[in-house]
């Protein structure tokens, strides 16, 4: 097992913004597991959600934010439903990939990558356009045949439209996003 | 349920697309049990869980501009069939209880976002309002002998204290209201276990892993088939079953339904209304089981 020697590498101000912005108290947690015990993606974490807890309450910033379990999170719920301490894991779980995005880390690219392309969409036309998203996705991350077993499934169904739905309010949803990346500079 | 209730309707961007089956049977079915929808006038889109995953503020922004339509529409509820709306809905309200997150939100929009809009989804009202005892007297073609494994997905009722409906651990509701429409409903004890969300495009093992699991217990327990609530569900289990099958070395041809297309046909509802044909795993056989409407409640 890893030691890590937290009175060198402890960041309280890692620890706090941590807390402020997920508005929990990371220190309620006693590692019980029962987070890690109900999270689906565990398979597939390199770091369990309960680990994750405790690397945060020991301010290691650096080993947390470069983990990759905080992208493959799908924000299920489970951990928060099953906190016996009532912290709400997965808001917190969330509130590291905010952080993780700040600070440029990037340890999943390509669900980085879909995340931007389904919000670009959505700034752009008010609605998610889900034929844009599959060709922009694809753009970016050179994934052309990602899905193209699928197509044959989908198209025949009339179920993807070629053109957005644009709707009138598109500019009152391109201001939330202008002003939110305002706030950010 | 004795007068016609109306609420404002949200549908949700997969609703326009992938799901287009899950808004029409949606739609049918409240009409035929006397929930008025009234669309919400130029609605735009939630932000999903990709807005969540970069910011809490602009989440419940995008949220709130279509809250906003609501009030002033003059409608004081809000109901929609996809869970990953309702989530986020239902979270933004839930947040801007506190006063100084809700200054935040308010920033980014045009107006100031209503506080007074209860949210719920379409299972939800069709349970509470209309309920099973009233669906039971409608049925006029039963899913006797049909063994469904009901698989509620992992946002509906969680977590408790935002979605306030159901039991988080093992929701009924809609099991109820399959056994209602004369289903056998197996015992299912992965209901509100994640089904791989929308990592079907970037992170596809992970689907193929964990729908693949909610399918090898379907089979295990006699399904003839699975029904869902929730668009991306349906797309991982239903559209991802080949894929899943490759995956698994399986070879399953589970239909999988939206409760709302079951629910419908026993109202004895057009099955062309119900979207049938956009399924992509083949749901005739187990439509063939059903029986035509019967005589005496016609
Ligand atoms: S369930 Fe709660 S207390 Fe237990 S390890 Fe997870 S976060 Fe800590
Ligand atoms: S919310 Fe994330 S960390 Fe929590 S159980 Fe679900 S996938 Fe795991």
């Amino acid at each position: 097992m890893e030691v890590i020697n937290i009175t060198k590498s402890y960041d309280p101000d890692f620890v706090a913004e941590v807390e402020a912005e997920s508005e929990q108290n990371v220190r309620l947690c006693y590692q019980c597991g029962n987070c890690t015990a109900g999270c689906p993606y565990t398979f597939a974490y390199d770091i369990p959600v309960s680990q994750i807890m405790r690397l945060v309450q020991a301010g290691q910033k650096e080993k947390v934010l470069s983990c990759r379990s905080i992208w493959i999170c799908a924000t299920c719920e489970s951990c928060t439903t099953r906190c016996p301490n009532d912290i709400d894991v997965a808001r917190l779980m969330d509130v590291l990939r905010h952080m993780a995005r700040r600070y440029n880390y990037n340890a999943v690219p390509t669900v980085r990558t879909f995340v931007d392309s389904f919000l670009n969409s959505v700034e752009k036309h008010g609605r998610v356009f889900e034929m844009g998203l599959m060709a922009a996705y694809m753009t970016k991350t050179g994934r052309f045949w990602t899905d193209t077993d699928l197509s044959p499934k989908v198209l025949p169904k009339g179920k993807l439209s070629f053109k957005p739905h644009r709707i009138q309010g598109r500019d009152e949803v391109a201001k939330i996003f202008e002003r939110y990346k305002e706030q950010q500079r | 349920m004795s007068e016609a209730r109306t609420y404002g309707y949200y549908p949700g961007c997969s609703g326009m697309g992938t799901s287009m089956e899950y808004e029409r049977s949606t739609r049918a079915v409240c009409e035929a049990l006397g929930i008025k929808l009234v669309e919400l006038e130029d609605w735009s889109c939630c932000g999903s869980t990709p807005a969540h995953t970069v910011d809490h503020v602009l989440s419940a922004a995008l949220s709130g501009r279509n809250l906003s339509i609501a009030e002033s529409m003059g409608l004081d509820t809000v109901i929609t069939p996809c869970p990953s709306c309702l989530t986020n809905l239902k979270t933004a309200t839930h947040r801007m209880e506190n006063p100084e997150f809700r200054s935040k939100v308010d920033k980014l929009l045009d107006k100031p976002a209503p506080g007074g809009v209860a949210v719920k989804s379409v299972l939800q009202v069709i349970f509470e309002d209309v309920g099973p005892d009233a669906i039971r007297e409608k049925v006029v073609r039963p899913l006797d002998g049909l063994a469904l494994a009901p698989y509620y997905g992992c946002l509906m009722n969680r977590p408790p204290e935002v979605m306030q409906f159901d039991d988080p651990e093992n929701p009924t509701s809609m099991d109820e209201i399959l056994k209602a429409l004369g289903a056998d409903v197996v015992p299912y004890g992965l209901k509100v276990e994640c089904c791989g969300a929308s990592h079907g495009i970037a992170q596809k093992d992970v689907v193929t892993t964990l729908s693949g699991r909610l399918l090898d217990l379907a089979y295990a327990e006699h399904a003839v088939a699975m029904v869902t609530a929730c668009p991306l569900c349906q797309m991982n289990l239903d559209l991802r079953q080949g894929q899943i099958n490759s995956a698994n070395k399986t070879n399953y041809k589970m239909p999988i339904f939206y409760y709302t297309q079951l629910l419908g046909i026993a109202l004895g509802l057009p099955e062309k209304e119900l979207g049938f044909d956009k399924l992509a795993v083949n749901p005739a056989p187990v439509l063939k089981a059903i029986q035509e409407p019967s005589h005496a409640a016609s």
